[in-house]
């Protein structure tokens, strides 16, 4: 099972990108351990910037804007 | 065909980015003769206000909307070259007064959204760019941003969006340069102070030019998309002011000669969390009806530089004195500029 963390205080955005990364795992049947963080200081422990930063694995594959469908697709599928 | 067309961007990018241009342009020359055939077709009489105001209207929604459009798209492109990373090695280790300037500049270019302003300052200062210069930064991003600068291009022409460009980037300058002077560097929250130093570094940048086609085009669906309807009921307000407001009623509390008419602006500006595209197009009919132009601008810097949900959000990583120090000087410089403006114009 894949960790994903979404990063971002709490703006709209950050919104969007969650929902939009739980209905591409459902739509793929990907099971995800999706978490949201929200405390800046956790946040810039990754060094993420600009928000929504996404983490997968503990891995930082994301930052800055809401990201696309297909790039959603490929961190599932690796 | 139709595959062929929409390969274009990726097939031959340049030829793409040509033709659109040419299509763009030729589309906004024929917007003001459309819009007379328009409001031809409807049953107004010529001469009445109610003409003014539509002829107002269906003008100039489609030509905002068309700039907007262009100016994002432009602007989406130029954005993917500067990142916030990249920003933040360039700037990192530079002294004030140059990098002052280099701060302000690129807070024009590179992608900024107000909910990213903590975690952007934070990697700021974290990689050691000095307090100042960081603050010129925050300063310049929302202020001249690409909305605004569209806007104006829009309703008041080349003139007024170049010196609002200037004028923005001078207060940020200054104030930052002014921000870095009073050492105030233990005004920022502790935690933020303990953190560690970290290297600026930069990622490798392998996007191509249709890559950045592409993310011009997402500019544009993701503003275009979130503003429009500001868009669209600032015109409509405006078009009200025009057709219906007599003219010089204006002049008697935001003319040139009321002198507290720009601070009491600047002091409006600061709780009202619009932005630029929903305040220009009021703000260009105001102007017509006797404001002064100091007056307006001022009041337009206000509104998009300081607001009051952006304070909150710093108040997380800045102490209250920082804050205020904030608000004071930006708010200075930006009262100058209304005067300054009143009084040569």
């Amino acid at each position: 099972m894949k960790s994903i963390k979404v990063l971002g205080t709490g703006c709209a955005n950050c919104k969007t990108t969650m929902k939009l990364i739980e209905d591409v795992a459902k739509e793929k049947g990907v099971e995800i351990l999706l978490e949201k963080v929200e405390q800046l200081q956790d946040i810039m422990a990754y060094g993420v910037m600009s928000t929504p930063g996404v983490v997968v694995d503990g891995k930082v594959v994301h930052a800055g804007g809401i990201p696309g469908r297909d790039k959603i697709a490929q961190w599932l599928a690796a | 065909m139709n595959t062929a067309i929409l390969n274009l961007p990726r097939s031959y990018p340049r030829v793409f980015l040509a033709i659109a241009a040419a299509l763009w342009f030729a589309v906004y020359k024929t917007l003001e003769p459309l819009s007379h055939v328009l409001v031809n077709t409807l049953p107004v009489e010529h001469d009445s206000r109610l003409y003014d105001a539509l002829q107002f209207f269906l003008y100039d929604t489609p030509k905002v909307l068309l700039l907007l459009a262009g100016v994002v798209f432009v602007m989406g492109m130029i954005n993917s070259w500067f990142t916030p990373e990249r920003t933040r090695a360039l700037l990192a280790g530079r002294h004030e007064g140059v990098g002052n300037v280099m701060a302000a500049t690129l807070g024009i270019v590179t992608p900024f959204c107000s909910c990213s302003a903590v975690p952007l300052f934070i990697g700021f200062v974290q990689a050691g760019v000095p307090l100042g210069v960081t603050f010129s930064f925050l300063i310049s991003a929302p202020m001249v941003n690409e909305i605004a600068l569209a806007m104006l291009l829009a309703l008041f022409g080349w003139k007024i969006a170049l010196l609002y460009l200037l004028l923005g980037l001078s207060v940020a300058i200054v104030a930052g340069y002014i921000i870095g002077r009073l050492k105030m560097e233990h005004h920022l929250e502790d935690w933020v102070q303990k953190m560690a130093h970290v290297q600026a570094t930069v990622g490798a940048d392998e996007l191509t030019l249709p890559d950045r086609i592409a993310a011009g085009f997402a500019s544009v669906r993701e503003i275009v998309g979130r503003v429009w309807l500001y868009v669209l009921a600032g015109i409509a307000i405006g078009a009200g002011i025009h057709g219906y407001v007599p003219a010089d009623f204006m002049a008697s509390f935001m003319g040139k000669d009321v002198w507290w008419a720009v601070p009491v602006s600047v002091l409006l500006g600061v709780p009202m969390y619009t932005n630029a595209a929903g305040i220009i197009p009021i703000v260009e009919a105001l102007l017509a009806k006797g404001a002064a132009l100091g007056t307006v601008l001022a009041f337009m810097m206000s509104v998009i530089a300081l607001s009051l949900p952006e304070m909150v959000i710093l108040r997380k990583v800045l102490k209250p004195r920082l804050i205020a120090t904030f608000i004071g000087v930006v708010a200075t410089g930006i009262m100058l500029v209304g005067y300054v403006f009143n009084f040569l114009v």
